[in-house]
């Protein structure tokens, strides 16, 4: 029996915003336990909520780039359950009438096609506080300052057909929201989680099989790795005659399982109502239009430049627009460079990705400058050194700093062009090898790339190959 | 309504109905929806559903950080405080 897998995510990204969607409390993270948690947080009596306009200017962000509907007018609701770490008891979301709505994202697969994920809605909502459930003598404790911080739920329809289409929105997702600086997308710190609905269907059948809901994916592997085995269970179940029950699973990454929350954890009823102490969100086109005058260049259409205008392959684009970041400093070389883009985009996802992974660090705090790469790759293209030689430049501006000039003349660098000077030292190891020389003559052929690395050799690198190439054959047959 | 709704719906809100109370509440809610079905009747074909009783738009407040750590004062009336946290009975085994 052939089986169809059918995704739908529903992607959790915490809003960079100073202060709280409700309260004007810190959303710093890594403060010390509810230092950050005011009575509004902590859900006294009495308090009210006042809406951060910043949160509703970041959702109207996200619903431009993805093509979706704002809403003119928005309502908040409250979402009813029992958990230490949401002292209100509820929490504030959207239900009806989200801020945005009806728009699309289109992702890369990894064939390099393309293929459009719709995206059913985003909705505003404040993130609940942590429990911490160990060390403390049979109770647990609760930080509240996580409590009011703003998350955007960004929900797609069930329109992906693999873990890898999943991840593949994801990232276009992740990429964006860090594009559009409305979050961090850091996931350690838990910004950007996950959870999906999974379901299986006879390939060919157009109705949907009964969804279960994995919950707080935080990783792309994660994510990759929990549907795979759900998606293994759901059709081992259903073809030893079981059915799949609509439920919330977790994933133990451990055991590479999923397993059932137990029914008491898994509150679904939430009894949904408007917030009263909250009225409706008005969006007005003057706000819209000012914030779409504002937005960065996308990915998709930063991505769509590079392959026309640097004609760089899909792969190349893609790698380097991942990050505004990873994309400016790409175009700052080319820029400083002015031109040879293929040869900088080797350079940025090469030896400077090598270097940057080397120490985990983030290409903002990249040791080589975006305009010192393009002055060594401006000296590979004047042919003043070597691509193998720009190496150990490269190695020695990493590590030590300086300029690259300085560094090509202090180690003496500098290619050998001169004929002279190479014909010399091709006469040098033509004479040091008169055996090898009487086998290329015989007609041994392939002995030439042997004297090729004798000169290369004898010169540190530094000859021309091009030169030696030329030199040594008019020399062998003499 | 039957009383497995109304323990339901207890058991969602965190209130406890014991079985002496049962009869008196489920009558007395299956008046307050007798009243909402009367509601219902009415034709509400092209109202826009109400979100808020006040005619006007949610303000907006700019995202800038105005509170201070009171952590000290807030957490003396918590029952029990241990390193900066709340402490409450243990919500999962």
């Amino acid at each position: 029996m052939n089986w169809e897998t059918v995704i739908g995510l529903e992607i959790h990204t915490q809003l960079a915003t100073r202060s709280k969607i409700f309260s004007a409390s810190a959303t710093r993270y890594g403060a010390e336990p509810n230092t950050q948690a005011n009575l509004v947080d902590l859900g006294f009596p009495g308090v009210l909520p006042v809406l951060n306009g910043e949160v509703v200017n970041m959702a109207i962000k996200f619903g431009l780039a993805t093509q979706c509907e704002i809403s003119p007018r928005s309502i908040f609701a409250r979402k009813n359950y029992f958990y230490p770490d949401l002292p209100k008891g509820y929490q504030i979301s959207q239900y009806e009438l989200p801020i945005v709505h009806g728009g699309q994202l289109e992702i890369v697969l990894s064939d390099g096609s393309a293929k459009t994920v719709r995206i059913t809605r985003a909705h505003l909502e404040e993130d609940a506080g942590k429990s911490l459930h160990e060390d403390f003598h049979g109770q647990t404790g609760i930080d509240l300052n996580r409590a009011g911080t703003p998350l955007l739920e960004i929900v797609s329809e069930p329109d992906m057909r693999s873990p890898g289409e999943a991840v593949a929105y994801m990232r276009r997702i992740h990429t964006l929201v860090r594009y559009l600086g409305i979050s961090d997308g850091n996931m350690q710190e838990g910004s950007f989680r996950c959870d999906a609905n999974v379901s299986v269907r006879k390939l060919g059948s157009e109705a949907l099989g009964t969804r279960t809901e994995l919950k707080n994916l935080n990783s792309f592997r994660f994510v990759e790795r929990a549907i795979e085995v759900e998606v293994e269970r759901q059709i081992d179940l259903i073809e030893d005659g079981g059915q799949v029950i609509q439920e919330t699973r977790l994933y133990d990454p451990d055991r590479n399982e999923t397993r059932a929350m137990r029914s008491k954890e898994e509150a679904n009823d939430y009894r949904y109502f408007p917030d009263p102490d909250l009225l409706p969100i008005v969006i007005d086109q003057a706000r819209i239009g000012h914030i779409a005058a504002g937005l960065p260049e996308l990915p998709d259409a930063k991505r769509k430049r590079f392959i026309a205008d640097y004609e760089l392959s899909a792969y190349d684009a893609d790698v380097l627009t991942a990050s505004r970041e990873q994309a400016e400093f790409y175009e700052a070389v080319v820029t400083g460079l002015g031109g040879q883009p293929k040869l900088a985009a080797n350079w940025v996802m090469g030896e400077l990705s090598a270097a940057l992974n080397r120490e985990d660090l983030d290409i903002t705090a990249s040791r080589v400058s975006a305009t010192q790469l393009a002055e060594l790759l401006q000296r590979i293209d004047d042919k003043t050194i070597s691509g193998k030689i720009a190496k150990q430049v490269f190695d020695a501006l990493w590590n030590d700093g300086g300029e690259v000039e300085a560094i090509i003349e202090a180690r003496g660098l500098r290619q050998i062009s001169d004929a002279g000077a190479i014909e010399a030292l091709v006469d040098e190891i033509l004479e040091a090898h008169p055996r090898q020389v009487e086998e290329y003559r015989s007609g041994k052929e392939k002995v030439f790339g042997f004297f090729v690395g004798q000169v290369m050799k004898q010169s540190e690198g530094k000859a021309n190959p091009q030169s030696v190439n030329e030199i040594l054959k008019i020399k062998l047959k003499s | 309504m039957s009383p497995e709704d109304v323990y339901k719906l207890g058991m969602l809100a965190r209130l406890e109905i014991t079985p002496g109370e049962i009869d008196d509440v489920v009558a007395k809610l299956t008046d307050i929806v007798a009243m909402v079905d009367q509601l219902q009747a009415v034709d509400t074909d092209g109202v826009v559903p109400m979100a808020h009783p006040l005619d006007r738009s949610q303000r907006l407040r700019e995202d800038e950080v105005t509170e201070e750590d009171r952590r000290a004062l807030y957490q003396q009336s918590a029952a029990a405080v241990e390193r900066g946290l709340y402490l409450v009975p243990k919500v999962i085994e």
